[in-house]
């Protein structure tokens, strides 16, 4: 007997109890939609990850002040200011695989346009900052070296300040004021959306670090007035971003007369590692929620085995007809075989369809991202195409075995 | 003898073990011919079931030998008796065992499904036999459109199907009217006539006065093995009874 033939005649034998069939396969539809819809809710929320590290740049580094310690004291990272421009100067010019060292300082202000006003975050940045972000200018242009060195008042927003501030004129050319110093704005940043952490990244603005320094953030008063928050640096290649970071910490360390055996007093991170460690955690998250899920289409290959087994019985003499005409126990075998992957099979295609609209109605209710991939589809459909063999297999041999005698005499 | 279909020497049944034994068939030896219209009658218990069983090629005898159209089959495994019931055999039983929900046709090929004719073939063949039977234009009909009487035409059609050597017909009035048992019974001498051996197993004399020769089993043996000099025309006692019976 040909599969087709043995299909079309397991589907026969489903389609008289319409009822019972559709019962049988809801098992293995809920199954495998659940498996699609949360292998997508996981998979989006690795995309997302993975769609952070490509925003941020995957060859960036960035690097911070560390803890230090002074007196005896040792202070938190980030604490101190041991970082300088002068660093971020050294890195750039000394270290051959760094493309960019972009130093920064931040604080927060309230800004200022006509008579409305925002509080967003202020960075002071060198044009370099673009480039180590992979980050550019939608609309007019970024302020230039020249508007560094001579401490220009001209600002640059991002997409957020820019709604807020401006609603749908162009902001480009318009003056803005920071700490009631006036700013002429000169570009609009690019979208960059939220970072993995929930920040919005849109919503700050940028001016040359020395106006930062000299007009809007001031310097602290313990501090050098060279000192930065951070520098974000650039490597040439990912591949050489392991050199790189020895390089620059052999420099900081000289630079800031470390002895050998002394902590450094800055910190490198190296941000497309914390992502990928996000992104581990994300796709362990998604192996667990596909194991949870297999778990009802192992509960529906169940109800597919009970099925069988109530089918065999009720068809015995059909069995025994089968058999007194010619049928061996491998054709029987093979007959309610087929019929319990036909079932399985025929819920895993339900199942799809229905695992594909739910995981686009998480996305569309929940705002979440979701991803539903081939190969989750694919082995959902396999793995349910499984269920029906393995657990047709037993009512299957149970009735390749019947005698043929009793089976034609059954009542 | 050279055209012996079925050769059993001292053929014995016995199921259980120790004390619990049951002796169905006690060393049964008989021989028949290609072309011989056999019925075995017998009261129940008398071992004729377990008789047809064997000849059937659905069980294996304890003891004794069992040739088939020259071949040892007393000692086949499962499946090699499945190919030679395929094969040799075609069975018709008392309650038509027809599968529900499925074409006269598709019945009739069922036998050629697992013999590995291919599909073609198989629908020439089964359209064929049904033909014979005077069933053509109900080839497309279930069997619960059918009367008991065509079910049991679409059953031997379905016998026929894979030019068997023996049909084995197990009771096959034993659900019919008078007047379609008759006509049933017409059929099978008309099949006898064309040369197709049929074992016939009944309780009902009426019945085993169409065959040409009985056999009759009381505790597992035979008690007498009659040849019947002229058996009577089902066909003509058909046409003799009272139109007013007509269905």
């Amino acid at each position: 007997m040909t599969l087709w033939a043995g299909m079309r005649s397991a589907l026969r034998a489903l389609r008289v109890n319409k009822l019972r069939t559709a019962l049988t396969m809801l098992g293995i539809i809920i199954g495998v939609s659940a498996v699609i819809a949360m292998v997508s809710v996981g998979a989006g929320a690795q995309g997302r990850i993975a769609e952070q590290i490509r925003s941020m740049g995957s060859n960036l580094i960035v690097i911070v002040p560390g803890s230090q310690t002074s007196g005896g004291f040792r202070y938190g990272l980030g604490s101190q200011q041991t970082l300088t421009e002068d660093d971020a100067r050294a890195i750039g010019v000394e270290v051959p695989a760094v493309e960019v060292a972009a130093p920064t300082v931040r604080g927060s202000a309230q800004v200022v346009y006509g008579n409305s006003n925002w509080s967003t975050v202020i960075q002071g940045v060198t044009p370099d900052y673009l480039v180590a972000r992979e980050w550019s200018v939608r609309n007019g242009r970024m302020f230039g070296q020249e508007d560094v060195d001579s401490a220009a008042k001209v600002a640059v927003v991002g997409q957020t300040v820019a709604e807020q501030l401006f609603g749908d004129s162009d902001p480009v050319g318009q003056t803005i004021r920071i700490k009631k110093v006036p700013f002429a704005l000169v570009g609009v940043l690019e979208a960059k959306g939220q970072s993995s952490f929930g920040q919005d990244q849109d919503d700050l603005v940028m001016i040359p670090l020395t106006t930062a320094k000299k007009k809007v953030l001031g310097t602290t008063v313990q501090s050098n007035p060279r000192a930065v928050r951070d520098i974000s640096v650039r490597v040439r290649d990912a591949s050489l971003m392991a050199e790189a970071q020895e390089q620059m910490r052999s420099l900081l360390r000289q630079r800031h007369h470390l002895q050998a055996g002394q902590d450094d007093d800055f910190s490198v991170r190296v941000l497309a590692d914390i992502f990928a460690a996000q992104e581990e955690s994300a796709r362990v998250m998604t192996m667990l929620l596909a194991a949870i899920a297999s778990v009802s289409l192992l509960v529906g290959g169940i109800g597919i085995m009970n099925i069988m087994l109530v089918s065999v019985t009720e068809r015995t003499r059909e069995i025994g007809l089968r058999m007194a005409v010619g049928a061996r126990g491998r054709d029987i075998l093979a007959q309610f075989l087929v019929e319990a992957v036909t079932l399985s099979i025929a819920g895993g295609l339900v199942g799809i369809v229905l695992g594909v609209g739910t995981s686009a109605t998480i996305a569309s209710l929940a705002q979440w991202t979701t991803e539903v991939s081939p190969e989750a589809v694919a082995l959902a459909f396999a793995f349910s195409g499984l269920v029906g063999v393995f657990f047709g297999f037993y009512p299957a041999q149970k009735a390749s075995r019947l005698d043929p005698i009793e089976a034609l005499r059954y009542e | 003898m050279a055209d012996a279909l079925v050769v059993v020497a001292e053929i014995s049944k016995t199921y259980g073990e120790g004390d619990h034994a049951v002796h169905a068939l006690r060393g049964v030896s008989l021989e028949i011919r290609v072309g011989e219209f056999v019925a075995i009658m017998g009261p129940s218990g008398s071992g004729k079931s377990t008789f047809m069983n064997l000849l059937g090629c659905l069980d294996t005898p304890t003891s004794g030998e069992y040739l088939l159209d020259g071949q040892d089959v007393a000692r086949l495994s499962r499946d090699q008796l499945a190919v030679v019931r395929n094969r040799k055999l075609g069975f018709v039983f008392q309650s038509f065992n027809l599968l529900p929900r499925t074409s006269a046709l598709e019945n009739v090929e069922l036998p050629l499904l697992y013999g590995g004719t291919p599909p073609a073939e198989r629908r020439a063949r089964a359209l064929a036999r049904l033909r014979q039977l005077g069933l053509a234009e109900r080839a497309a009909h279930h069997p619960s459109q059918l009367s008991g009487g065509q079910q049991q035409r679409v059953a031997i059609a379905r016998a026929l199907v894979n030019e068997p050597r023996l049909i084995l017909a197990d009771e096959p009035t034993g659900n019919l009217d008078t007047r379609t048992s008759m006509d049933i019974m017409a059929i099978f001498q008309g099949l006898n006539h064309e040369g197709i051996t049929v074992v016939l197993v009944t309780h009902e004399e009426d019945i085993a006065r169409y065959a040409s020769r009985i056999i009759a089993f009381r505790d597992g043996r035979v008690r007498s093995d009659t040849v019947v000099p002229d058996p009577v025309d089902a066909a003509a006692a058909l046409a003799a009874l009272p139109k007013e019976d007509a269905a």
